[in-house]
């Protein structure tokens, strides 16, 4: 039975690392700004439009 | 006959703005421009191919009917004032943030950060969305920070850079802080809860010993980060509050917390049970949550704005014979400045040379300009619409009449809001200590000391007023929500419970109850001939007088036409020949005209011809839409009062809509504006409202219980306030207040809610018998119950308002 401590360390470890990775979001600021990324993704990095007069 | 009484609707609109085009003049193949400003961004877009800018939004630009004169950035050639506003260079390369208050969509974020398009020397561009700021990095050898600046302008983004951004450049961090917390607790929560689960359902001793006492040193670990980072704010609160000898809410709080933590690390030392963590980490984890949702910020919008902010940063003032930006503190008594059309003046002076025209309504709220002559003084605040001017400095920047008003004691003051919750806590706080003394001491007379320890401290763990305080954050955190959705921004959740006591409301009229910009015109009279037009249009070409011009644009009647012997007075009229008709405009005892009671709204200019009257032009302001229906309303339950820095042209109009009993008082000063409110506190026991717009209502918004600042548009500035509601939302004033007073209704329903679940607790820790499986199913569930029914209740009631 005693294996189930086993799962138990590793299953924080893993949950641990999740944690981290929220962290880590929040320090690069993934989560100051929720309007420019989404709406960036969908440019076009070549649209060069010019209307002819 | 009425001439002119409606204008002929005219659906073109702006290509680049949307705005409402005068006439089809200013036209590019099939698009048509409201003005020149706006068809100059769409040739310099389209020049650089970027019209995918048109593409993504319509009408997706600002407005540029101000034009920028050229030399406006000049001072950021001045190194001291770049080194102020950069964050970051290297000599070759230059980091820079800007505040650009006109982004509004999606095609703003794409132009931005194409902007290498049009100027090749910056090398990256982001943009922060939320707080409307962008990013800049440019190559020296390429370009400046001037260049930069001036890229931006005119594409009509033009940054906001005021003497506030010299002076602090501190920017706020602090809704990171507690979103680490917020993940850290819930992570220590959810896996201290898991850890809990096999012996919460091990029957009979089935979990065997040494898993089970490991799983506890897991479960102490997991407790640790809880009880010393994440809920360290609630022990601050609390002992912040005792030092002021104020016992807040934090501080049952905060006692409960620790209890649960001893008395569960008690249980697991001795084993004599598996101790509460569970529980306690449960309920931090849900506290933060409601503060996080109810202190949500407005990143892009600044309720503090002072005086500074509203300056320019430099002016030109003369050394040596030149005229050089010079930085608006630096200036000096007796130094020659010059102003330029559109500009702020910052500081008190004579006016030396130039025709002035100042407008004065944010700072005093009259809403027709000023032309004061040659050797009269201008105060700091009033704006230039004419022409350059030139004139001698009286009063620097820091002595000057505005900035008194801003030094008054209000200003310095911090509003003491006093919470409903605050209040209740104290009486549920006293209450369970009652009901805890009372049953440790009935176990105590019973012999059962254990016991009595065990009924005392778990009566302290279940009875945790955090039920009360997920009310009220969730509650809050809802109402901001809704609000802000109908664009009315409040800068704590306490100015709810604020606005649910007013009873007494009081605007400013220019700017608030009228929209700022528009005036409407209105003819009463006999019929003018077109030829007669022409002749009263070129007239009132010759004056610079702001009714003058207001009229003349409202005629539309351009035709060059001889004038003899022309005569403006000051504060009376003009006359003048022509066509050898003597011709006669302005106030009815320059025309000679008998004033009749029923042109008493507004401004009245006589019009007479050779000795004959022939009517009258009523240059009135234009109400906002909505705002009889909303004052009708209103009027049923608050007391109400009109404020104006105006003169009581209007005073027999707003009689009709305010009712009699209504205070309406005309030409105040700011200073006067303040005091008012303060006698209406005093002496009446008001609970004020005010509402206004401009620097002149900004210490009556501090003073009153309640500030609201009204902007009109995105890139308004207003002043320092405790809400700020877009102008276009005017109208539903009313339903905020109501919406408002029912919060209070949703908090005292969950409140009630959480008391229930709080006697369930009760009744099994006065017997000494919650088990840490009772607490671990109580917890969360009153949590979640209360969250859901704050949601439910508060989105009910803004749609019973109107309100989305």
């Amino acid at each position: 039975m005693s294996i189930i401590i086993l799962i138990a360390a590793v299953s924080i470890l893993i949950a641990g690392g999740f944690l981290v990775a929220f962290l880590w979001g929040v320090k690069d600021g993934q989560f100051d700004d929720d309007f420019a990324p989404p709406n960036r993704i969908l440019f076009d990095d070549t649209i060069k439009t010019k209307i002819k007069k | 006959m009425k001439a002119g009484q409606s204008r002929i609707e005219n659906v073109t609109s702006c290509y680049h703005c949307g705005d409402e085009c005068m006439n089809t003049k200013i036209a590019l193949a099939d698009k048509v421009f409201c003005c020149s400003g706006c068809k100059m961004v769409y040739e310099l877009l389209n020049q650089n191919e970027l019209c995918a800018y048109y593409d993504l939004n319509e009408n997706p630009g600002v407005a540029q009917k101000t034009t920028i004169r050229e030399d406006k950035f000049e001072f950021l050639d001045d190194a001291a004032i770049i080194q102020q506003l950069i964050s970051f260079t290297d000599g070759k390369q230059t980091q820079v943030t800007f505040y650009l208050p006109q982004m509004h969509c999606s095609s703003c974020l794409w132009l931005l950060e194409n902007i290498n398009r049009i100027n090749k020397g910056v090398i990256s561009s982001r943009v922060n969305f939320t707080k409307k700021e962008s990013f800049l990095v440019f190559d020296n050898k390429l370009t400046t920070l001037r260049k930069v600046v001036e890229t931006l302008t005119a594409i009509g983004y033009e940054p906001h850079i005021s003497l506030q951004n010299l002076s602090d450049k501190s920017i706020i961090k602090t809704s990171g802080n507690r979103l680490y917390k917020l993940g850290v607790s819930g992570f220590c929560f959810a896996n201290i809860m898991m850890m809990s689960f096999p012996e919460y359902f091990s029957l009979g001793g089935f979990l065997e010993r040494e898993i089970g006492s490991a799983l506890h040193y897991f479960i102490v670990a997991l407790s640790l980060p809880v009880l010393f980072y994440c809920a360290t704010e609630f022990f601050v609160a609390a002992w912040k509050g005792l030092r002021n000898k104020f016992l807040n809410i934090d501080f049952p709080i905060a006692v409960a917390i620790a209890i649960t933590f001893l008395r569960s690390i008690y249980e697991l030392a001795s084993g004599t049970g598996s101790g509460y963590l569970d529980s306690m980490s449960g309920i931090v984890f849900f506290m933060l949550m409601g503060r996080m949702v109810q202190d949500r910020t407005y990143r892009s919008i600044s309720f503090d704005r002072d005086f500074k902010s509203f300056f320019p940063i430099a002016i030109h003032t003369s050394r040596n014979g030149k005229f050089v930006p010079v930085i608006v503190d630096q200036v000096k008594v007796n130094d020659v400045i010059r102003i330029h059309s559109n500009e702020l003046v910052p500081v008190d002076a004579i006016l030396s040379k130039g025709r002035a025209e100042i407008d004065y309504s944010f700072v005093s709220g009259e809403s027709v300009p000023v032309v004061p002559q040659v050797g009269e003084i201008v105060y700091a605040g009033g704006k230039q619409l004419g022409g350059s001017l030139e004139m001698i400095v009286v009063k620097e920047v820091s002595q000057s009449y505005l900035t008194n008003l801003w030094n008054q004691d209000v200003f310095k003051s911090e509003k003491q809001s006093t919470s409903v919750i605050h209040g209740l806590s104290q009486y549920f706080t006293a209450i369970v200590l009652l009901i805890g003394i009372s049953a440790a001491a009935y176990w105590f007379s019973e012999g059962e000391h254990l016991l009595m320890w065990n009924a005392l401290t778990t009566i302290l763990i279940v009875a945790c007023p955090c039920a009360l305080l997920l009310s009220s954050t969730f509650t809050n955190g809802n109402i901001l929500r809704i609000l802000s959705k109908s664009k009315f921004y409040l800068r704590h959740p306490d100015v709810i419970e604020d606005l649910a006591k007013i009873n007494h409301i009081v605007f400013d009229k220019t700017g608030t109850l009228t929209e700022s910009k528009r005036m409407k015109v209105n003819y009463v009279g006999n019929e003018i001939t077109t030829d007669q037009k022409y002749s009263i249009g070129a007239l009132l070409a010759q004056s610079s007088h702001p009714l003058s011009k207001i009229i003349y644009e409202f005629l539309q009647a351009f035709r060059h036409e001889e004038i003899e012997s022309f005569k403006e007075i000051p504060g009376s009229g003009i006359e003048g020949w022509i066509n050898d008709e003597h011709i006669k405009i302005g106030s009815a005892e320059f025309v000679g005209a008998q004033h009749s009671d029923s042109l008493t709204e507004g401004s009245a200019v006589f019009v007479k011809i050779d000795e004959i009257v022939l009517g009258v032009f009523q240059v009135r302001n234009v109400y906002r839409s909505g705002f009889e229906d909303v004052l009708k309303k209103l009027g049923k339950r608050f007391r109400m009062s009109v404020l104006s820095g105006d003169n009581d042209n209007e005073a027999v109009f707003l009689k009709k809509y305010f009712g009699q009993k209504a205070n309406l008082l005309f030409n105040r000063q700011p200073a006067e504006k303040l005091s008012f409110i303060k006698n209406l506190q005093a002496n009446n026991n008001a609970n004020v409202l005010m509402i206004g717009d401009g620097l002149n209502d900004a210490g009556a918004l501090k003073q009153s219980n309640v500030g609201i600042a009204l902007t009109e548009g995105n890139n308004n500035f207003t002043p320092a306030s405790d809400g700020i509601l877009d102008a276009s939302q005017f109208g539903l004033l009313d339903c905020f207040l109501a919406f408002a007073r029912n919060g209070r209704a949703i908090i005292m329903t969950s409140f009630i809610l959480s008391i229930l679940y709080n006697i369930i607790g009760l009744y099994f820790a006065v017997q000494g018998t919650l088990s840490p499986l009772i607490a671990a199913i109580l917890m969360p569930v009153s949590s979640l119950s209360i969250i859901l029914l704050t949601y439910g209740l508060s989105e009910f009631y803004g749609k019973k308002q109107g309100l989305q």
